[in-house]
């Protein structure tokens, strides 16, 4: 996956996890906590989306890796580049 | 062939927890007693007319674009369009005292200043009740400390009559417990009925039920109607099996009940002690609907729905006769704000009732008692509505008895024991228990209980992630 193609990867699970968003007004650097009030169930819903599309496990730890869409990019296109993108 | 998580029931809770175990790829199967799904919040057809059991109103109801409420958290836990639960908010409610009279809208000021006006010397401390509740934090899952909800009442307000009027409402639409309830539990239903409000989906329950049983089948989710369980053998406290009715023998990692907690503990074979320590819920209800030859409104009921009482001090416990008519709720679905008024007119009238003694009683008594506590619950809405027995074209009557028969649950308790277990853990590994027993009550409650159990026993739990309480 090309580092647009992870982002749209983000984006379908977002736009999964919280089908009432209209994410075409996504601020790429700011918090999605506070763009969309996800909270940490919604949290733990991309990291298990993630893992269920793209078998990749992220650690607790890194958690805070994913707090806005930049962030996510930038932590998650070295760990995808190697998968195709599905919806 | 073993399922990584079997849930008894297909009610609102065990469907919820279906679907969130479901979108995540877990092999799971629902096994269902009951012909129709819904449990207590489900429908039933008579003279080819379908009546939801017990849908009054959808409590907690919030404009779509509220992402933090129950609400908005249950849709995005269950990817659901705010759109898709087609809800209607309510028009304007009401709660009736002799003399007094609140009323109450989806917008929390309404009240707030009926209370102004109606309590001026109690408006400070109204606020001040508020304050607390707002400040309380209801959804934390531990359960060690317990505050009585009058003690708070009466720190903040000193007209009984006044208390009685806010219990009214909460008491009726989430009270396990005779008498008073849990500040936690206050607090929930406070919000999820004052500030929050009341809505009703557009093809009642019937459509609820579906979107939610085919979101889960659509998932690879498996449903079994006519399917009670028997048994559910465990080893030395760890779960093994679950025995059919019919003779079959299933096998999961884990099993999620929602058939109650003392009637889930009941099934465990060999028995577990448990049991005796926790209470059975004794609250319970009859329920009268009325089809009538023209809308509410037009003879004069235009509320959505009314809580009263005919006595001055309300009560809330369980009658010494079969049904007490002393107080009730009235509920008009008509009064809705649907996009098309509904071709017939509907009143709902729910008083308290006995199990025991509805349940004693030979067939003929038990008609004729029938038909004689709903004339006496009429008549006693006569105290402060017309009477609409003129306009009456079918009549429809449910008792305790009826409740427990098509849900399970001892005593036909709607909202279970008074003992919430809000872990949902049992004394059997890897057997948890949601819905009515583990605290959260209603619609939207049972179904985010649903949502939280599995969530906390079975997804976080594989995640390792510590988010505990949601
Ligand atoms: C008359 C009435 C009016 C109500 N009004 C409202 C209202 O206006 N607004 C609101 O929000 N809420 C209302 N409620 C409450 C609401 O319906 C419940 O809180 C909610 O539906 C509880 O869901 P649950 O999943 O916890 O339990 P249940 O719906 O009881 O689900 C449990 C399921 O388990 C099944 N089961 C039991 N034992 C077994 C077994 N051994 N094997 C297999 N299956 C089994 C049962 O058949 C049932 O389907 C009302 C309830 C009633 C009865």
């Amino acid at each position: 996956m090309t580092r647009e193609q992870v982002r749209q990867a983000i984006l379908n699970i977002i736009s999964d996890i919280a089908p009432d968003e209209d994410l075409a007004s996504i601020k790429d650097e700011e918090k999605l906590r506070d763009q969309f009030d996800l909270d940490s169930m919604d949290f733990l819903d991309i990291v298990m989306e993630l893992r269920k599309r793209f078998n990749l496990e992220v650690p607790e730890k890194d958690y805070q890796e994913l707090v806005s869409m930049a962030s996510s990019v930038e932590y998650l296109f070295p760990r995808l580049k190697d998968n195709e993108l599905v919806s | 062939m073993k399922y990584d998580v079997i849930i008894l029931g297909a009610g609102l809770s065990g469907l919820a927890a279906g679907i969130r175990l479901a979108l995540f790829d877990k092999k799971v199967l629902i096994l269902e007693k009951h012909v129709e799904v819904g449990g207590l919040n489900s429908f039933y057809t008579r003279k080819q007319r379908t009546f939801d059991v017990g849908l009054h109103a959808m409590t907690n109801y919030t404009p779509k674009g509220v992402r933090t409420s129950p609400l908005g958290k249950l849709l995005k836990q269950l990817r659901f369009r705010h759109d898709e639960f087609r809800l209607c908010p309510q028009e304007m409610s009401e709660i009736r005292f002799p003399g007094k009279a609140l009323r109450f809208t989806n917008e929390f000021e309404f009240l707030e200043q009926e209370i102004a006006e109606q309590f001026p010397s109690q408006i400070d401390g109204f606020r001040k009740l508020v304050a607390r509740i707002r400040e309380f934090d209801e959804l934390n899952l531990d359960d060690s400390q317990r505050i009585p909800s009058r003690e708070v009442l009466e720190a903040c307000l000193t007209d009984p009559v006044l208390i009685d009027m806010l219990y009214c409402p909460l008491m009726y639409y989430g009270s396990a417990s005779e008498g008073d309830m849990d500040f936690y539990q206050f607090v929930i239903m406070f919000k999820s009925i004052f500030m929050e409000g009341f809505a009703k989906p557009v093809g009642g329950m019937p459509y609820i039920l579906k979107l939610l049983v085919d979101k889960y089948q659509g998932l690879g989710g498996e449903l079994r109607m006519g399917a009670g369980v028997e048994a559910i053998e465990h080893k030395d406290g760890a779960l093994q099996s679950v025995h059919l009715e019919n003779g079959e023998t299933l096998t999961a990692d884990k099993v999620i009940s929602s058939a109650g907690a003392i009637e889930t503990l009941r099934l465990c074979r060999p028995a577990v002690i448990e049991e005796s320590n926790l209470e059975t819920g004794q609250m319970s209800f009859m329920e009268s609907i009325f089809v009538l030859d023209r809308l509410p409104k037009e003879i004069g009921y235009d509320k959505s729905i009314v809580f009263y009482s005919t006595e001055p001090r309300f009560k809330y416990r369980v009658p010494s006769g079969l049904t007490d008519v002393t107080s009730g709720v009235l509920c008009c679905p008509n009064n809705f704000q649907y996009p098309e008024p509904s071709s017939e007119g509907v009143i709902r009238l729910t008083n308290q009732a006995n199990f025991g003694l509805w349940d004693g009683m030979t067939r003929s008594d038990y008609r004729a008692a029938k038909k004689e506590y709903r004339e006496r619950g009429v008549n006693a809405l006569l105290t402060y509505f017309p009477d609409f027995s003129d306009h009456i074209i079918y009549i429809d009557s449910f008792t305790p008895k009826t409740i427990f028969k098509y849900t399970g649950h001892l005593n036909g308790a709607v909202y279970g024991s008074p003992t919430k277990i809000k872990s949902g853990r049992t004394p059997v590994k890897n057997l948890f228990i949601c819905g009515t027993d583990q605290g959260f009550l209603g619609i939207i409650g049972a179904t985010l209980s649903g949502i939280s159990m599995a969530n906390l026993h079975i997804l976080q739990a594989e995640a390792k992630s510590e988010t505990g309480r949601n």
